[in-house]
């Protein structure tokens, strides 16, 4: 667990010192998330060992949101004055991303020949929200 | 209050424990409501967490920084959680690879719709340039989106309650949505719902099958990744073409 946690926040630090250092747009963790993959993809023996902590941590992931979900009593006052813009944008944007999404990989599986593929799960734990 | 029970309020108000405290048995007792109402996505642990919070603060007239002090040992943990996504987008590297065309084209386009779509409505609608910058990172999970949202010049804690509202809001519409469209296969459906409504949305899959959370899972880190790239660049374009 410690290793792994050590691990998670080297691996943040450093795509933190690299967004920082060459000016990137990119969020350093989401660069740490990257360098972790292309690590894990050269490195197949550490999956194992990281992954009970690591999938651990995700499994709790909407625990994490809500700190920053009670920040909504810091906007209360642009959410009166602008509700109907932010809800119609949420609710409708929402709705088209998830169609839009779905309706191109259905199309696309259907013309790569990959129709209704369902290659068997490898039953991996995966992030509860 | 009592006397004595105002004096040990105020001691416990200088500490991060009380914060701290607070949100993990907030947390704790809505998961509770959200098992009891059998998963309904209208439960959101999340949502009803958040509410409960801000009633607790509100009641003893507790300032957001105060309580923050302490939730900040929960938020930290945004970074190395961000970190960790890479272990399943690991683990599904089979599945990806063999599906990566029909799967890239899809990212795409729904990250499109995902940022250009959020973007416009609320411009056509008379939003603020803040609160369209805050908004273009919405489908993504928190703690990216709010990377995103203090890069762009967006408000981060205005993007985490977007967020918060857009998962919730995939979490409810996804089902009868995919079914109008009538789209059956469960990777399809379930990168559809991790794409548009991150890790909620991923919750949410999981509850339906293994299979359909893996997809979601994948489209989750996928978006994050896809969207931190894209944003920077297509919000402030978008926003510069619509004034």
């Amino acid at each position: 667990m410690l290793e792994t946690l050590a691990a998670l926040l080297v691996f943040q630090t450093i795509g933190e010192m690299l967004a920082f250092a060459a000016r990137l747009p990119i969020p350093g963790p989401v660069l740490g998330m990257a360098l972790l993959l292309a690590f894990l993809l050269l490195n197949p023996n550490a999956a194992p060992r990281w992954r009970e902590t690591g999938v651990g941590l995700l499994r709790h992931l909407s625990l994490l949101f809500v700190p920053a979900g009670v920040g909504v009593m810091l906007h209360v006052s642009r959410l009166e004055s602008e509700w109907l813009p932010i809800v119609v944008a949420v609710v409708v944007s929402t709705a088209l991303a998830i169609a839009v999404a779905a309706l191109v990989v259905h199309w696309a599986m259907r013309w790569t020949g990959h129709d209704e593929a369902t290659p068997v799960a490898d039953k991996k734990q995966e992030p509860k929200s | 209050m009592t006397p004595r029970l105002s004096a040990i309020w105020v001691y416990l108000e200088t500490t991060p424990l009380l914060g701290l405290t607070a949100t993990l048995l907030a947390y704790v007792f809505a998961y509770r409501i959200y098992e009891r109402a059998h998963f309904n996505p209208l439960a959101n642990p999340v949502a009803i967490a958040v509410a409960a919070l801000v009633t607790l603060l509100a009641l003893t007239g507790t300032p957001y920084k105060t309580y923050f002090e302490g939730a900040q040992f929960v938020h930290f943990l945004l970074g190395p959680a961000t970190v960790a996504l890479a272990i399943p987008l690991y683990d599904q590297r089979a599945k990806l690879a063999k599906l990566a065309l029909p799967l890239l084209l899809g990212l795409s386009a729904g990250v499109a719709t995902a940022i250009a779509s959020a973007v416009g409505i609320a411009w056509a609608l008379g939003a603020s340039r803040e609160t369209l910058l805050s908004l273009a990172p919405k489908s993504v999970t928190m703690p990216i989106a709010m990377g995103i949202a203090e890069k762009i010049g967006g408000l981060p804690s205005l993007t985490a309650v977007l967020v918060m509202f857009t998962g919730i809001t995939g979490a409810i519409i996804a089902r009868p949505l995919l079914n109008a469209l009538r789209i059956q296969a469960h990777p399809t459906r379930g990168f559809a719902v991790g794409l548009a409504a991150h890790g909620i949305g991923t919750a949410r899959a999981f509850q339906v099958s293994e299979e359909m959370g893996a997809f979601a899972g994948l489209a989750m880190g996928m978006t994050g990744l896809a969207t931190a790239v894209i944003a920077p660049w297509l919000a402030p374009w978008l926003i510069s073409l619509l004034r």
